[in-house]
């Protein structure tokens, strides 16, 4: 009983100091995504990195085409089970046995022992995975946030340790990929590998993220044809429209992207919230 | 008149051309072309088999319904001497499962990748017509089981992998198998059948866990491999592995090349092929040595077992035979004949 009063005070505490921070970002800038009213009862610790925009080549498409990524603020990290624990204590809609299948495929949390019980030995600073976009997307819009773009989420992938831009070293893709063989990474705490140029953990040795546009490049999933489909979008996973063709990691991510529908819940697939920012320089 | 004597000149070409057109060379002796045969009865599980076996021949049986069940998988196996390598594959195995069916055959393929695997995977089977072989309508995310039904319309072998991007390294990592397409009535009757496939493996020490090999990308891109080896594995024919039939007997290989880069010169020491399926094709070449099989291609090849011995089946590109592990061992045991061979010891004099 004790205890159980303690966790309530130093959780109420943990809120409150949240909600201050949370202030104080909003504060600082004036924030379009703010038209919504930010429930801030998830315990928001997460601290956002402030990405100067720039201009990048995309992984598809053609040589020429450099895409502009405005400035940006993306989480330092995933978002924890403890996090979205949080997000479904408040929204009961978002439970595993009250979803609609339209919102969440029948692998949604089907790893928690039920409705609001983490599964059995799950770190609560270990990513949340097992949800569908709909469920990350509904859970950024919750708290003022939003899903980072395809571009947006790249663009931070092209920084290794020491540069924005690490993309031309022969290095950057193969020790992605290193990272990328290794099975049940999902199941490690957040933050325990080092940051990246930007100061954003975890791009990689996790998890697979959730982009809010993920399917805006339609892969066939098959790696081979060079063709547009109907709607001029590249056929992503085609090697005669991929930039690099040595970047296996990123093939791979594109991969994903275009084998996930936005109701599958996948054991690791996880997302990162983003949020727009006026401030231009830094 | 002349209108009429025009008519027919006119249409006797169409006439012969639809003729022509109806007759499909790849079905000799077929009734029907195998897009109008039915497949009967209710829908089938396929049996299928891990290599070297082989599942039962499809016999006098008319087309059906089939269903084929193929799980993704990415899991450490042994590669050499007590090696661990991240293989990914087919149902466990490298290669993966043999699918065996017949002309006119209506199969569907479940595609399920496991929900532990990292990576998105899918399959193009050659012996589909449709796009992509299937692979894009079996893209399968972690977990997710995908679908498609296609009709088997020519006989042949054929190779069966994973076409995910990169799809290099999908191959490289053992991602192939061989689906063989019998023609109406089955192949001629043998004693023994082997499933054999060769693959190539570029490798390179884990960066994360120590002792395990990987995928190296940069040896594939050079095409340089550190192995070349039948059936996933160096010594998979070889020692308690042998495959083995009596003298006597026939024997057909059914011997697939996954790649993903080279080009296998397939040949068993000491045996002379009575019979190849070229490139697993209709057209049966005899008396052959060795024969050419593609990456991504496949041969049958059958011999009579005429003198005990083993025989040693090798990529007659000898290093990779040599070196790189593409060796393997058919036992044949029974009366030896000393009018086929007959070693004789000259003594000194």
């Amino acid at each position: 009983m004790k205890i159980n009063i303690f966790l309530i005070i130093t959780v109420f505490t943990l809120l409150l100091y949240a909600c201050n921070n949370q202030q104080k970002i909003d504060s600082k800038e004036i924030n379009i995504a703010n038209s919504t009213t930010p429930n801030n009862s998830i315990p928001l610790t997460v601290k956002m990195v402030y990405i100067p925009g720039g201009e990048y080549k995309p992984f598809y498409g053609s040589d020429s085409t450099l895409v502009k990524v405005p400035a940006f603020l993306l989480d330092e990290r995933a978002v924890t089970n403890q996090e979205f624990l949080a997000f479904i204590k408040l929204n009961p809609a978002w439970r595993k046995s009250v979803i609609k299948r339209i919102y969440a495929d029948t692998s949604y949390l089907n790893n928690w022992v039920n409705d609001t019980t983490l599964p059995k030995d799950a770190k609560l600073d270990a990513p949340i995975t097992n949800i569908s976009w709909f469920a990350a997307k509904a859970f950024a819009k919750s708290i003022g946030k939003r899903l980072p773009t395809l571009d947006e989420w790249e663009y931070v992938a092209m920084a290794d340790k020491t540069t924005a831009n690490a993309r031309s070293k022969p290095t950057y893709s193969n020790e992605i990929l290193d990272l990328y063989l290794q099975k049940n990474r999902q199941y490690n705490a957040v933050k325990q590998s080092a940051p990246n140029y930007w100061g954003v953990y975890n791009m990689f040795d996790l998890i697979w993220e959730w982009t809010d546009d993920f399917n805006s490049v339609l892969t066939t999933g098959d790696s081979r044809s060079g063709q547009y489909d109907d709607k001029n979008l590249f056929c992503a996973a085609s090697a005669t429209s991929a930039t690099d063709i040595m970047n296996y990691a990123a093939f791979m991510r594109f991969a994903l992207r275009g084998s996930v529908k936005a109701n599958f819940a996948i054991a690791n697939l996880g997302f990162r919230c983003a949020k727009d920012t006026l401030i231009l320089n830094k | 008149m002349k209108l009429k004597r025009l008519i027919l000149i006119a249409t006797a070409p169409l006439i012969v051309t639809t003729y022509s057109c109806k007759t499909n060379p790849n079905q000799t002796g077929s009734t029907k072309p195998a897009i109008d045969m039915v497949a009967e009865g209710n829908p089938e599980v396929a049996e299928v088999t891990g290599a070297p076996k082989v599942p039962a021949p499809v016999g006098n049986r008319g087309p059906k319904k089939l269903i084929v069940n193929l799980v993704t998988t990415e899991m450490e196996g042994i590669i050499a001497d007590s090696i661990p390598y991240t293989f990914w594959t087919f149902n466990h195995t490298v290669p993966g499962s043999f699918i065996r069916i017949r002309v006119g055959d209506e199969v569907t393929l479940n595609l399920k990748n496991e929900a532990s695997s990292v990576l998105p995977h899918n399959i193009d089977l050659h012996a589909v017509t449709g796009p992509g072989g299937g692979a894009a309508a079996t893209s399968s995310a972690p977990g997710k089981t995908t679908s498609f039904t296609f009709k088997a319309l020519n006989p042949g072998l054929y190779v069966y992998h994973c076409a995910a991007p990169p799809v290099p390294m999908h191959i490289g990592n053992g991602m192939y198998g061989l689906i063989l397409v019998e023609p109406e009535g089955g192949l001629p009757k043998v004693d023994k059948e082997f499933y054999i496939m060769q693959g190539d493996f570029y490798t390179k020490a884990s960066a994360i866990k120590k002792g395990l090999l990987e995928f190296d990308n940069d040896k594939a891109v050079a095409e340089n491999p550190d192995y070349v080896l039948f059936n996933g594995k160096k010594g998979s024919l070889l020692g308690a592995n042998m495959i083995e039939a009596k003298v006597g007997e026939t024997v057909r290989l059914y011997v697939g090349n996954g790649g993903p880069n080279l080009t296998s010169s397939f040949h068993v020491i000491g045996e002379i092929f009575d019979n190849v399926y070229l490139e697993g094709g209709s057209t049966i070449s005899h008396n052959i040595q060795t024969t050419m099989i593609p990456a991504g291609g496949a041969a049958i090849v059958e011999f009579k077992c005429d003198y005990p011995g083993e025989y040693v089946l090798v990529d007659h590109s000898l290093s990779r035979a040599f070196n790189k592990g593409a060796i393997g061992k058919l036992k044949v045991t029974g009366k030896a004949d000393a009018k086929v061979f007959n070693a004789k010891t000259i003594g000194s004099h």
